[in-house]
């Protein structure tokens, strides 16, 4: 046995290299480059946005922020950003008004309150409700509702709380179109409610049972656990589900061109038209001509959302990052 | 005996302590009734959205609709051929496809980069977070980037643009269903590998990748669900096209943009068409997700 372990003679150190070094290397680099042109995406995004957009920026200077006019016509033609911003901006917070309760009940429910045999359907269900594609909540909110909501809330809204004296204008309108800043908040509510539900689900979910345990053998009810145990253990990361649920909520495109109406003005009520970023370029970009200055403030005005966005959803990863780790 | 001994100690109040008992079970009863409520409020939006699409789509469902290319508003005269979607069926599988078979190995070596390489490394912890926000970016500023990279060199809207910009989103979707998957594979299978001599590229195509098999293609059809229904950038790289075509380097018709005009055009049988459209859609992205649930849970 001594023999033929002798016979085999090792191979001389340094002499050869290792096998499948060459293979290694290859396939790192591979991976590496594919991991480094993720980065270069992103960076060639902001590039290529902030780039088509300096013309208008040049052009309109600091005021386009600013700046409520959109004119097309030719020798006159002035844009400016900020009923866009504000839309988008506005939309946003009110769907997230809408949709935090929503999505607290659901998760609460999820985590603590539904029995075994019902939590994975209605789990599935709500997350279901994310899959479904952005057009189809757009027609679904056209075509079913903005009619219910016109009769049933602009209406009655518009009679009752409309008389009221400051904050009346809120509620009164003469819009008959029924697309409107509610009716586009309202859909982008529905379509973040199972963002926000299932990061408030999971993260309910890593609160060690001992603490709940500890408060319920002290006798609290379940609202007061997850008042006094679950949120402030997880408030941090809530905020982040949040946060997550308005960057989805800023960049959302075709629902809202659907339901907001449109319109390049600022909405004075709930219930007026009025645009944002994402459905300006959508309903603008593909019929401005090439290299035009409205393609050019259209290109500014993507960049500003990208700006928006990136900051909320970064704020929001940092928030998260205890439970990603 | 007790009230002798200790008259001055103080006396359990119990009226006060049962009208406590009271409101802290009715606050109890009062949420949990709330969160029955908005979890109800969830998931009739879903049955409302469901409903209304098999009511409105199946009417409207057959074989001429799922079959033959555009045609213009009927004005309710039934002797002029009857448009259909056809071709934007045609169109959207032809870009999903090219779509998912660029996105999907750069994704797959993007998560067996941060998985496998940089778990804790600087450069890994960037690509992780732009991924991330990739995920959740616009896809409308997708759309203005391939529209600014690819249609404006070209002259003019593409297939191909709209496959290059399903294909941006679609990385960041399979990065990190592939890096999640393969950090649950134990590092005792890793470590039994090498130890066999193998080198680690063999280690992770030939083992790693394999174990995480299911997990992967959960990613990827996930992807191809998330992208059948993408719009707002194929509004912008692809446009849309109203007759058949393979050409991937003209305008090519999809079905969420076909959905988008026809639904938008105010003739009703044009919106009929695009109720058929949707219910299509949505049919199909959700079967997807169903099946890669059921792949993924199987794995468990």
């Amino acid at each position: 046995m001594s023999a033929t372990a002798q016979q085999v003679s090792a191979p001389p150190v340094g002499a050869r290299r290792r096998i499948g070094s060459t293979g290694d290397l290859v396939f790192e680099w591979l991976c590496r480059g594919a991991g480094l042109l993720v980065l270069l995406i992103l960076g060639a995004i902001i590039l290529t946005l902030f780039l088509g957009g300096l013309p208008a920026f040049r052009e309109f200077g600091a005021q386009f922020l600013w700046s409520t006019a959109w004119q097309p016509v030719e020798g006159r033609e002035n844009y400016g950003a900020a009923v866009a911003v504000l839309g988008t901006v506005l939309s946003s917070i009110l769907a997230i008004v809408f949709a935090v309760p929503i999505a607290f009940g659901i998760a609460f429910y999820l985590t603590e309150l539904a029995p075994p045999w019902l939590k994975r359907p209605v789990g599935t269900a709500i997350e279901l409700l994310a899959a479904i594609p952005s057009i189809i909540f757009g027609m679904w909110g056209l075509f079913v509702l903005v009619p219910l909501i016109q009769s049933y809330i602009q209406f009655p809204f518009g009679e009752t709380l409309g008389a009221l004296p400051v904050i009346g204008t809120l509620f009164q309108s003469t819009n008959f179109a029924g697309t409107s800043l509610f009716a586009a908040s309202l859909v982008l509510a529905i379509m973040i409610i199972p963002f926000i539900a299932a990061t408030m689900r999971d993260v309910f979910d890593q609160v060690p049972p001992v603490y709940k345990e500890s408060a319920y053998g002290l006798g609290a009810t379940r609202w007061e656990v997850m008042r006094g145990v679950v949120i402030p253990y997880t408030r941090i990361s809530v905020v982040g589900g949040i946060m997550l649920g308005l960057g989805r909520a800023l960049g959302e495109t075709m629902a809202v061109t659907f339901v907001i109406g449109n319109a390049n003005r600022i909405a004075n009520s709930l219930f007026d038209p009025t645009t944002t970023i994402a459905s300006v370029v959508a309903m603008e970009f593909p019929e401005s001509l090439m290299g035009s200055l409205k393609q050019s403030s259209l290109l500014a005005l993507g960049f500003l959302l990208f700006v928006i966005s990136f900051i909320v959803l970064a704020v929001s990863r940092w928030l998260l990052r205890p439970r990603l780790k | 005996m007790s009230a002798t001994t200790f008259s001055d100690a103080p006396q359990k109040n119990f009226a006060a302590s049962r009208a406590l008992g009271r409101r802290r079970r009715a606050m109890d009863a009062a949420v949990r009734w709330a969160c029955i409520g908005a979890t109800v409020i969830g998931l009739v939006f879903l049955a409302s959205i469901l409903a209304t699409l098999l009511w409105r789509g199946l009417a409207a469902l057959d074989w001429i609709v799922m079959t033959a290319e555009f045609q213009p508003t009927r004005y309710g005269d039934d002797t002029l051929p009857k448009g259909g979607l056809g071709h934007a069926i045609l169109g959207t599988l032809i870009q999903t496809a090219i779509a998912t078979a660029i996105g999907t190995p750069i994704g797959i070596l993007v998560g067996t980069y941060l998985a496998e390489y940089a778990r804790n490394s600087q450069l890994g912890q960037a690509v992780r977070f732009v991924s991330d926000v990739l995920l959740s970016a616009p896809s409308i500023l997708i759309g203005l980037f391939i529209y600014q990279l690819v249609v404006l060199p070209m002259g003019g809207f593409s297939g191909i643009a709209g496959a290059l910009a399903l294909a941006i989103i679609v990385i960041p979707v399979v990065v990190r269903t592939t890096e999640d998957m393969l950090q649950l594979i134990p590092n005792t299978l890793r470590e039994a590998v090498v130890a066999l001599g193998a080198p680690k590229w063999k280690m992770i195509t030939l083992v790693a990748w394999r174990a995480a098999l299911s997990g992967i293609v959960t990613g990827i059809l996930l992807a191809f669900a998330r992208i059948a229904g993408e719009t707002a950038p194929l509004l912008l790289t692809s446009f849309g096209n109203s007759v058949f075509s393979n050409d991937l380097g003209k305008a090519m018709a999809s079905l969420p943009i076909a959905i988008y005009q026809q639904a938008n055009s105010g003739f009703p049988d044009l919106i009929e068409i695009a109720w058929a459209g949707a219910l299509i859609v949505t049919v199909g992205v959700l079967l997807i997700n169903i099946a890669a649930r059921v792949l993924l849970r199987k794995r468990k």
